[in-house]
């Protein structure tokens, strides 16, 4: 046990040395989402009361979207001289490998989510009228539930020819549930209309549910050809 | 006989690999020895880089079996060193962090270990610009460095010498032919087989995935009449 996170530890390191190194994913991600940001404020205009209602959508598409971007470079870096071929060839766990890019995404996208979320907040001239403390598990399990779901996939379309288009086409259906309780989650706080709590249960089931699955199968999609 | 199947570490035994309906090897069968340096030769497409892949348990094969020290390749990672023609190196990261990272995949800590694998293979420790500025030949050396980290028994190794200059092509021939001497199992895949004329223990020779000769030195005239172009 102490091997396997002293590996996702070591692995989430030099993930995040190469990522401050090369700026892959942040500079992709942050580009992509303050184009969306800019393109929804001059395709919307609408007044605060309307803002509180829609931005929830806009905000999680925006960031599901450029989260993308980041998980489709988190393993691109591993096929570049075939590095993966040295962990597959390791003792070391799969699940350590899991876990460290897992949890380095959510770095990655959480730093774009507090970069963002101030635009947002000021371009829509957002005022929560619910309990602002409940975006807090609303954006930490949701941006886990986009991450852990994102790392297995873009693992898994790893081989194929076009993973960027298999990423979002295997991604999205399944993030159903989780955007929804995202959104809904998010807009029951704006408006102050309705409580989150039911929300907030959704999104640490569905990350529960599959953290397990995800890790409970990354083995074989690590070792297959 | 009996005195080379006691010693012998690794069985392959009828091994097929599929590629969709294009099959890279065509029931292999062979024994290999511990201690000893083995080339492996062939034309392009003959097989060469999926058996090593396979004995690295990178390729799993579609039929038949191969057993490294009675264990699975996947069971007897720890015994195996690996370099593949690219140089399975991050190219922003120099080569002790490269290195400081997959030495602890094997549980290795300490910088001790991994200056002393560059070393080795003759460079320097403190370079401090990443992989990717290195020369083709260092980084092939790096990759080397990488694949003996560990210290394994037997070391598979993928074209080493490919875009390495002859002098430093040679110093790596002899740095493998001191592994071998003490007790290295070492398999080379090359398309340069003379540079291992008088080093390797055997030449096994592959055609169109299969073994079709294992001969002592680097000519095969005395059973088939062919040798190396």
């Amino acid at each position: 046990m102490n091997s396997l996170w002293a590996l996702t530890l070591a692995t989430l390191v030099k993930d995040i040395r190469l990522e401050w190194r090369s700026k892959d994913a942040l500079n992709s991600m942050l580009f992509f989402s303050l184009l969306v940001v800019v393109i929804f404020v001059f395709s919307f205009d609408p007044l605060a009361e309307e803002s509180r209602h829609i931005v929830g959508g806009l905000v999680w598409v925006a960031f599901l979207f450029a989260a993308v971007v980041a998980l489709n470079q988190t393993w691109a870096r591993e096929l570049r001289n075939q590095v993966l071929d040295a962990y597959r060839v390791s003792p070391a766990p799969a699940n350590a490998l899991f876990m460290a890019k897992a949890l380095g995404n959510f770095l990655f996208v959480s730093v774009l989510e507090a970069l963002m979320t101030p635009l947002f907040v000021i371009f829509y001239n957002l005022h929560v009228l619910g309990p602002a403390w409940q975006l807090i598990p609303l954006a930490l399990l949701g941006t886990w539930a986009l991450v852990v779901n994102g790392t297995f996939f873009a693992a898994m379309s790893l081989r194929t020819r076009n993973r960027e288009i298999m990423l979002p086409l295997l991604l999205f259906p399944v993030s159903i549930p989780a955007v929804l309780g995202m959104v809904a989650g998010t807009t029951a706080v704006l408006t102050g209309e309705n409580s989150a709590h039911f929300y907030i249960v959704l999104l640490l089931t569905y990350d529960v549910v599959f953290t397990t699955a995800c890790l409970g199968l990354f083995g074989t999609i690590l070792q297959a050809e | 006989m009996t005195q080379a199947a006691s010693s012998s570490i690794i069985t392959v035994e009828n091994v097929i690999k599929q590629f969709g309906r294009f099959a890279a090897l065509r029931g292999v069968s062979a024994e290999f020895d511990a201690g000893r340096f083995h080339a492996i030769l062939g034309d392009n497409g003959a097989g060469k880089t999926t058996l090593l892949r396979a004995l690295a348990g990178l390729a799993h094969p579609t039929q038949g079996s191969i057993s490294i020290f009675g264990k699975s390749p996947q069971a007897a990672c720890r015994d195996l060193g690996y370099m593949a023609h690219p140089s399975l190196l991050y190219d922003e990261m120099s080569g002790m962090e490269n290195l400081r990272y997959f030495a602890q995949l094997y549980g290795i800590t300490g910088d001790e270990r991994c200056a002393q694998a560059i070393r080795a293979v003759g460079l320097d420790p403190q370079l401090t610009r990443g992989v990717g500025q290195y020369s083709q030949g260092m980084r092939q050396r790096m990759s080397l460095a990488r694949a003996i980290l560990h210290d394994p028994k037997v070391l598979l190794l993928d074209e080493p010498f490919s875009n390495v200059d002859v002098h430093s092509a040679r110093e790596m021939v002899g740095l493998l032919k001191g592994m071998r001497d003490v007790g290295k199992t070492i398999f080379v895949v090359t398309h340069q087989a003379l540079l291992l004329d008088g080093v390797a223990d055997e030449f096994v020779w592959m055609q169109a995935g299969q073994i079709v000769d294992r001969t002592a030195t680097v000519m095969r005239g005395a059973t088939t009449g062919e040798g190396v172009q």
